[in-house]
């Protein structure tokens, strides 16, 4: 239905044609632009040398020019390895509280009765909004004054108030096409609400719940400007940090090992998302045309 | 509330997941990192967890008093021991943010000096004990420039006669002092010049000079490395880092030694350390006349005991390579020398930090 | 609505004889209570560990106790100055006498020292070098002699009024600091030499870059944004990955590659060198420079314009734009006439949040700024961990914070807050 914006009609004039063809040129670009960044670190995390461009072997394929030396260095690394449990664990739980609380929120929000539902709506979202600087600089003095810096559990608490946005975000939206006659009709059934909850709108809503969840976890695992302020000690350093200080002092090749795997990570997570999403859509009934 | 999220922290360090749950409390040393730290830990650390068993945490930041300020004012200190510079010592000694240290518990020296009268004169202060002296020099890329090498500061300023990009430190320390001397102030009246309003301009107007030629660096580690990347063809830089880069990398780097601005680097003790006693025990170690030259076959900074000076050696892994001749203190390196004055940057560090950003900023 | 049915229902009443409007009124407000329960917890968690925390920064920006803490006498004997042309009375050296000689005794001196000199370069010297003399002095005839005869700073009015600033615990020293502004001798507000304006050319900075940032990824956002609108959804679908995929890289991986590409040695260089286009020597600044973090930031941000758009366009009809040319508008006409009026809300969502998450950047700044390309956070930064100024950092902050507030209301009213969308 679509095809008349994007395919010429067969009596377009020469301006059309060359048009048509710019068109596409500089969506290419723009296209690379966006992809060409993540991509080429894989390759040059590759490097047998510690050089952050295409040496002559690499260019020529020679296997001598490759090697696995800088994920070797990172796997073997205790600080950088210290950093993975780290940024897992703060990820994990952090991505747990926030999605408890932002999904009991957003079940708030979204209903009928909720007060003032604008306001107290962007007043969820802030965290995704207020500048990370002003942000950490506030928990920094705030945890300095109750004993919450250099702790593990000082950056999960940080991280989920920054990620409870964005399963608020996610659970309302699955939430705007949901019929309340549903759980109305499951309790005139005689369903009690926690079965109602559990077996009505628990799986109606898993998919934003999910989504919400990831999104959570990608932003503790991603955050360092938090970190930098409260995690003193390297022992509490989490992957972002680490990274900092490599990019900052050393740049050695080790880190676009760790970055060639955290895009890894980024497109497992990004195909769950997808695939939830789709399902979504699909259970609502919303699937576009 | 405080009490509340106290209990809650209990609550989940007990579930296992807080960091620091302590086992046999191990020593926590901070330091700047690379090459330096690594001479610490070599020449200091592993005798001492040889020695006495304790472990030590070796930890790296990017020097000032931010860390200890914060950490002492939380009454949450979790750093044991600190490696600062002279004007950071003095003045977290003013703040009451470090703990006093008594210099006379310092060992003597071999022959029976006492340690007060061994340290060299300024570096022993109310609250911190000197390990070394280092110093602010530039380095260029020995492959560069052809013949005609450069050998004195102003040819760091004269893109003209050796183009290139310039790496320096993105603080106004160090930086001015060069610009004065470069634009030819004589060392022993840089800081006088630098008090005066008019100094002050002149300083910068030098630097304004070469203002589009340099890229600033902030760690240590980074000078070697741009020099090494070609980002740079000379930068000024720490002369251990650039050392350890020739010695250790075998890089075609050379020291220009000419207005160097040397200073020291000290232990100090945030108020309030967990291992207060168990951290004195270390600086008695640390400091003691041999391991001082031992560190110096690490990394190319001067101790900071006279008595040892004769024992300094060859480079660790090349017995060939002697030491004494790449100390800033070596006769020959020290000609034209300036100390940095930490008095006057404690107390015009605010004003020309403010005036070094906004020239930053133009 | 809900209030017309009710009046309609008036003189009902419910099985159990309560009037049915009390009856409804009171099922309505515990529905509300119920409701407002589920959002309280987050709510709560957020007011402990993200907005009180903030509010109490921003208290640093005007309230600074320090003088009154550790000069109390002092501060006590200030009123008693009245004649601001001429040196404090007596009482007044003699109070901070006394109090010079505690702040020794208890190492406290260096805190005063450091908070006057944030206002007066200098004048910590004066300040620890004096209390390191004061010990050994007992009761000398005249305070104010004595103290002059130590130091000359003492008989200069600025250094009094100074102190006479900072002894009022609440104040807007810090927000006129962070404007450029300061005290003159006579007490009046005057712009700071020139040679040390600084925030106001980085708060316009700012803005120009997130402007910058903005309309460039409104630029190569748009045109991507209509052709996956207009593709069919399998290949849209596909495409969209490409603006995904960044959208949920590590910034800090993505700023990583961005030093790797731009880097003078770095992989785009050494194409141009490569092709001939550049010589070995010439080889061009793309990094550490407002160009390099303009670059990054508008590749890191582009998909925060695009999804918006595109999720504009998708409900477009593209009848409305073969109406527009059937009845005789070139494409391009009816395109600029038809279709893109049509787009506005996503262009407003779009711009509007990236201009927010821009003028708060401080990672990529931070990394690949340089010298021209640093924003007002890495300011607040610097001053929150190197020169140790906090309510300097907190008055920066709270003027940002409050720029950001009002981009945000304005969103909320334009695009309405529930409209985020995350992909």
């Amino acid at each position: 239905m679509s095809q008349s914006l994007t395919s010429l009609p067969p009596y377009a004039g020469p301006v059309e044609k060359a048009w048509y063809v710019i068109f596409r040129v500089i969506c290419a670009f723009v296209f690379l632009f966006l992809i060409a960044p993540i991509l080429i670190i894989i390759p040059l995390s590759f490097n047998a040398v510690p050089y952050f461009t295409f040496t002559s072997e690499m260019l020529a394929f020679d296997p001598a020019g490759y090697s696995t030396r800088w994920y070797e260095m990172f796997l073997t690394d205790d600080r950088w390895m210290n950093s993975v449990k780290n940024s897992i664990i703060v990820a994990f739980f952090a991505t747990l509280l926030a999605t408890f609380l932002g999904t009991l929120a957003a079940l708030g929000l979204s209903r009928s009765h909720m007060p003032a539902r604008t306001f107290f709506m962007s007043v969820l979202i802030s965290p995704m909004i207020v500048p990370l600087i002003i942000t950490a600089a506030g928990i920094y003095f705030f945890y300095a004054t109750v004993g919450l810096t250099d702790s593990l559990l000082g950056i999960i608490l940080a991280h989920t108030a920054l990620g409870t946005p964005f399963v608020v975000i996610t659970v309302t939206a699955t939430l705007i096409g949901f019929d309340q006659s549903l759980t109305r009709a499951s309790a005139m059934l005689g369903a009690s609400p926690s079965t109602t909850f559990f077996k009505v709108i628990m799986p109606l809503i898993l998919p934003g719940v999910i989504s919400g969840a990831l999104f959570a976890f990608v932003t503790s695992f991603d955050e360092v400007v938090v970190v930098l302020f409260i995690a003193l000690n390297p022992e509490e350093y989490t992957i972002p940090r680490q990274m900092w200080s490599g990019i900052r002092e050393q740049i050695s090749p080790a880190i676009l090992a760790v970055a060639t795997c955290l895009i890894g990570l980024s497109i497992a997570l990004m195909t769950v998302i997808e695939l939830l999403r789709r399902r979504s859509e699909r259970l609502r009934g919303m699937t576009p045309q | 509330m405080t009490h509340l999220l106290r209990t809650t922290a209990v609550a989940l360090a007990l579930g296992g997941f807080a960091a620091g749950a302590a086992t046999a409390e191990p020593l926590t040393v901070v330091s700047w990192g690379g090459a330096y730290s690594k001479s610490q830990v070599e020449a200091y650390h592993k005798p001492y967890t040889e020695k006495t068993g304790t472990e030590i945490v070796s930890a790296d930041y990017n020097g000032g008093l931010a860390e200890i300020k914060a950490q002492v004012e939380s009454g949450n200190v979790t750093w044991d021991l600190v490696d600062v510079e002279l004007s950071d010592a003095v003045r977290g000694c003013d703040e009451g943010l470090l703990e006093p240290i008594d210099a006379s518990m310092l060992p003597p020296a071999p022959d029976g000096t006492p340690a007060t009268e061994d340290f060299l004169p300024g570096t022993l202060t109310d609250c911190a004990v000197a390990t070394i002296v280092w110093s602010t020099i530039y380095a260029y890329d020995a492959t560069q420039f052809g013949d005609t090498k450069p050998t004195t500061l102003e040819d760091f300023f004269d893109t003209e006669k050796f183009p290139g990009k310039r790496g320096m430190r993105k603080t106004p320390k160090v930086n001015l002092e060069f610009a004065l001397m470069a634009d030819g102030v004589p060392a022993d009246e840089v800081y006088e010049v630098l008090s005066t309003p008019e100094g002050v301009d002149r300083a910068f107007a030098k630097l304004d000079t070469i203002k589009d030629d340099v890229i600033w660096w902030e760690a240590g580690a980074q000078p070697p490395q741009m020099l090494a990347d070609g980002e740079v063809v000379m930068t000024t830089a720490y002369n251990g880092r650039i050392f350890n880069a020739i010695a250790g990398e075998d890089k075609p780097f050379n020291i220009v030694w000419d207005g160097q601005v040397w200073d020291l680097d000290l232990w100090v003790i945030p108020t309030g350390a967990p291992n207060k006693e168990e951290a004195l025990e270390f600086i008695k170690f640390s400091t003691d006349t041999q391991r001082l030259a031992d560190q110096a076959s690490w990394i190319s900074y001067g101790p900071a005991r006279k008595s040892s000076v004769p024992l300094i050696g060859s480079y660790h892994n090349k017995p060939d390579l002697a030491m004494g001749p790449h100390m800033p203190t070596a006769p020959e390196n020290f000609e034209n020398a300036v100390q940095n004055d930490f008095e006057f940057w404690a107390d015009y560090q605010v004003e020309l930090n403010e005036r070094f950003n906004a020239w930053l900023a133009q | 609505m809900a209030q017309a049915t009710v009046d309609e229902l008036q003189g009902l009443t419910t099985a159990d004889g309560t009037p049915l409007r009390q009856a409804l009124h009171r099922a309505e407000r515990r529905a509300k209570v119920r409701a407002f329960l589920l959002v309280a917890p987050l709510l709560v968690f957020l007011t402990v560990t993200f907005i009180y925390p903030i509010a109490q920064m921003l208290f640093r920006s005007v309230h600074d106790a320090t003088i009154v803490e550790l000069l109390p006498r002092t501060a006590e004997a200030f009123p008693a100055w009245e004649d601001r042309t001429q040196l404090p009375p007596e009482s007044v050296f003699a109070a901070f006498a006394a109090d010079l000689k505690e702040t020794r005794e208890n190492r406290t001196i260096g805190q005063v020292a450091t908070r006057v000199n944030f206002e007066e370069g200098g004048l910590r010297s004066t300040f620890t070098r004096t209390a390191r003399h004061i010990d050994d002095v007992e009761d000398p005839p005249s305070w104010r002699d004595w103290l002059i005869e130590d130091n000359a700073d003492w008989g200069k009015l600025d250094t009094w009024a100074v102190l006479e600033r900072l002894s009022h615990p609440i104040n807007a020293l810090q927000y006129l600091a962070a404007v450029d502004l300061e005290y003159n001798t006579q007490g009046e507000v005057v712009a700071v030499p020139p040679e040390r304006q600084i925030y106001v050319p980085i708060f316009v900075r700012t803005l120009w870059m997130s402007l910058l940032v903005t309309g460039m990824t409104l630029l190569l956002g748009y045109p991507i944004a209509y052709f996956l609108a207009t593709l069919p959804l399998r290949t849209s679908n596909l495409l969209m990955i490409m603006v995904l995929l960044p959208f949920w890289t590590s910034l800090l991986v993505r700023t990583t590659s961005w030093i790797v590409i731009l880097g003078t040695e770095g992989v785009l260089n050494d194409i141009l060198v490569w092709a001939g286009i550049l010589s070995d020597e010439g080889r061009i600044q793309l990094i550490y420079n407002q160009t390099g973090t303009v670059i990054a930031m508008t590749q890191i941000l582009l998909p925060f314009m695009v999804l918006p758009l595109y999720s504009v366009m998708k409900t477009i009809s593209p009848s409305y734009m073969r109406a527009a040319m059937s009845l005789g508008a070139p494409r391009f006409l009816a395109f600029w006439r038809v279709y893109a009026p049509n787009t506005l809300p996503g262009v407003g969502a779009g711009a509007l949040l990236v201009f927010i998450l821009s003028i708060g950047y401080y990672i990529t700044p931070a990394l690949v700024g340089g010298r021209t390309g640093q924003m007002i956070s890495n300011f607040i930064a610097f001053h929150m961990q190197s020169s140790l100024n906090w309510g300097l950092a907190a008055a920066l902050g709270g003027i940002l914070l409050a720029g950001v507030l009002i981009l945000y209301a304005l969103y909320n009213r334009l695009v309405g807050v529930e409209k985020l969308s995350l992909g």
